[in-house]
């Protein structure tokens, strides 16, 4: 029972910004398959009153007290930027003002 | 249509995202400067070079827990920080560090004022459905001249900045409603430190939920998102528009679909920025890079116990010990600023009642005269409860005092030396006083005459009279002393 199609893994892929060629997308449908196999696997483990782990480590949390350093250097903040204009990084034009926040 | 009546309810939550009031980011000790020119507040994390990782900022986690303390929420013990995916120029590493699954805090409520029956003042609870941590993305400046046609520029001062996002349960059902709740919710957040909340400098920032739905049906319409509103008249006029659209989407046999949309407030008009495909496009997971936040039951009740007062709690507490009205009371409490400001000039002057008259006739005008907010003036508690002690003791007049609050908010400075400078010093001089009321009366026969038949009255009027010719410097109370001897022989 194939549950991963093409048009799933297109869509993964769509999402983060991959171009597949046939046969890449060929390949994950089959590899996708087999992890999904593995989870049943996983699946049959009884997990009930188990915490879901959303770290392997356990420690307090690591925290910084609220101290700011000195800001980096503009024109080294955007010295690896292939474009950049008023110290600000340079990118082809985006029409939706903005996406989230 | 209204949104009250017409055959349709509308269903409104609310997205609320706050700037917390920390110095440094989220995850990164890059400082925070508002209006810095572009990426000049940033640091290797904020910009997502390779190597970095996040360390949290502890005080950003205890201004989420006050926040979600005085909200009413249930605060975690454990919560879980998420990787939110989305690609966009302004967001460096590709994800957003987010919470999702396991959120800082659950439930919660805030009550909003809203008309009872008969225009009676009463109360309208808003129920929560979370507050969880987040950090802000960078921005996108569109400037032709400087990044001509073609491009967008980048600024990642934003990047990384602490938020709250507080996210209302589908309690709400007008624009009036959405409005009084962002109110509320940034009531709390100023009063308790939390964020300076201001809109214009996007320290609050908004998106609405809107739906439809036939009145007295139980079920939810499909809703529609209104995106980044920056002003709370903006917001009443977006979801007004919104409601209108649905309304002739619905009655012409149609179906709303399911959008993001932004209000072009030239127009008054929303339209769709782009269509929901899938809820689940982020694709969180727990970010690897961060442990679980761990909280102690100890480290809670710390914040709990040390929660400011509430706008509210402030409000009866003037009413309570100082004898205000509530409506005085109300309006003192506008802000953490006005609030402030009040209390410690009260306590200076120790007539309350007195100063809260000043504050609400002079003080306020002044401000909204030079549109100036209290926080940005130099005037003083002190100085304002002196100047008032200056008219209590005589040494200067109503008039003349009110007539340098405009000045002694907008430079500051002290009113006693101001007083002396302008030569504004109360005349109590008995003998330009006496001097003063005998030229009066001699000008004045016809009245000193009505005063002496029984009509008391025009005593005012000669009253005004000395005033005028003293410049509005007289002590009334001894000129009130001496007409009234004079005007007894």
């Amino acid at each position: 029972m194939a549950r991963i199609n093409r048009s799933e893994v297109e869509r993964v892929a769509s999402l983060a910004r991959l171009s597949l060629s046939e046969e890449e997308a060929d390949r994950l449908v089959r590899e996708f398959e087999s992890f999904l196999g593995y989870i049943d696997t996983l699946q049959e483990i009884d997990t009930a009153g188990v915490v879901p782990t959303a770290h392997p480590i356990s420690l307090p949390t690591p925290t910084r007290p609220d101290e700011p350093e000195a800001a980096m250097d503009a024109d080294r903040a955007v010295a690896n930027a292939p474009e950049a204009a008023a110290s600000a990084f340079l990118v082809p034009k985006v029409i939706d003002t903005e996406a989230e926040g | 249509m209204s949104a009250s009546g017409g055959e349709f309810e509308v269903v409104i939550g609310l997205e609320v995202h706050a700037h917390l009031r920390t110095k440094s980011k989220l995850f990164s000790p890059a400082p925070i400067l508002y209006g810095a020119e572009p990426n000049h507040s940033v640091h290797p994390v904020c910009l997502a070079l390779p190597g970095v990782l996040p360390v949290l900022n502890e005080y950003a986690v205890e201004l989420a827990i006050r926040a979600s303390i005085a909200m009413n929420c249930e605060v975690h013990q454990r919560s879980i920080f998420a990787r939110k995916n989305y690609f966009y120029p302004d967001l460096p590493k590709g994800y957003q560090i987010s919470q999702y699954e396991e959120p800082l805090a659950t439930g919660g409520w805030i009550d909003i004022p809203t008309q009872g029956a008969g225009g009676a003042a009463n109360k309208k609870r808003i129920r929560l459905t979370r507050i969880h941590m987040e950090e802000d993305a960078g921005k996108s400046i569109h400037d032709d001249a400087i990044a001509g046609a073609d491009s967008t520029l980048v600024d990642l001062n934003r990047a990384g900045v602490p938020l709250v996002e507080i996210v209302s349960e589908p309690d709400i059902r007008s624009a009036e409603e959405a409005t009084d709740y962002l109110r509320a919710v940034r009531s709390i957040l100023r009063f308790t430190d939390v964020s300076d909340a201001d809109m214009e400098k996007g320290h609050l920032r908004c998106d609405v939920n809107v739906s439809l739905r036939p009145r007295g049906s139980d079920e939810y319409g499909t809703r529609t998102e209104l995106k980044n509103l920056n002003s709370f008249r903006f917001i009443e006029e977006a979801v007004r528009a919104e409601i209108e659209r649905q309304t002739e989407v619905l009655r012409a046999g149609g179906e709303v679909r399911q959008c993001t949309l932004a209000y072009d407030p030239q127009s008054g008009r929303t339209s769709v920025l782009r269509i929901k495909e899938d809820a689940d496009d982020y694709r969180y997971f727990p970010d690897p890079d961060l442990i679980p936040m761990l909280l102690t039951p100890e480290q809670i009740e710390r914040v709990r116990s040390e929660l400011p007062e509430l706008a509210e709690q402030r409000a009866e507490r003037f009413q309570s010990e100082w004898d205000l009205s509530e409506q005085d009371a109300v309006q003192l409490t506008a802000a953490p600023s006005i609030a402030n400001f009040f209390q410690a000039a009260a306590k200076q002057h120790g007539a309350p009642k007195v100063v809260a008259n000043w504050i609400l006739r002079d003080v306020m005008q002044a401000l909204n005269e030079l549109e100036l907010a209290l926080d940005d003036s130099p005037f003083s508690p002190e100085g304002l409860a002196k100047l008032i002690r200056m008219v209590d003791e005589g040494k200067t007049t109503v008039k003349s005092a009110r007539g340098l609050v405009a000045e002694l908010v907008e430079s500051g400075g002290d009113p006693e030396a101001l007083i002396a400078e302008r030569g504004l010093a109360a005349v109590s001089d008995s003998g330009v006083l006496e001097q003063a009321v005998a030229e009066v009366l001699a000008e004045n026969p016809e009245n000193v005459e009505l005063y002496r038949s029984g009509e008391k009255k025009v005593v005012n009027f000669l009253m005004g009279q000395v005033m005028r010719k003293t410049q509005g410097k007289a002590d009334p109370a001894a000129v009130r002393e001496i007409l009234a001897r004079e005007l007894g022989k």
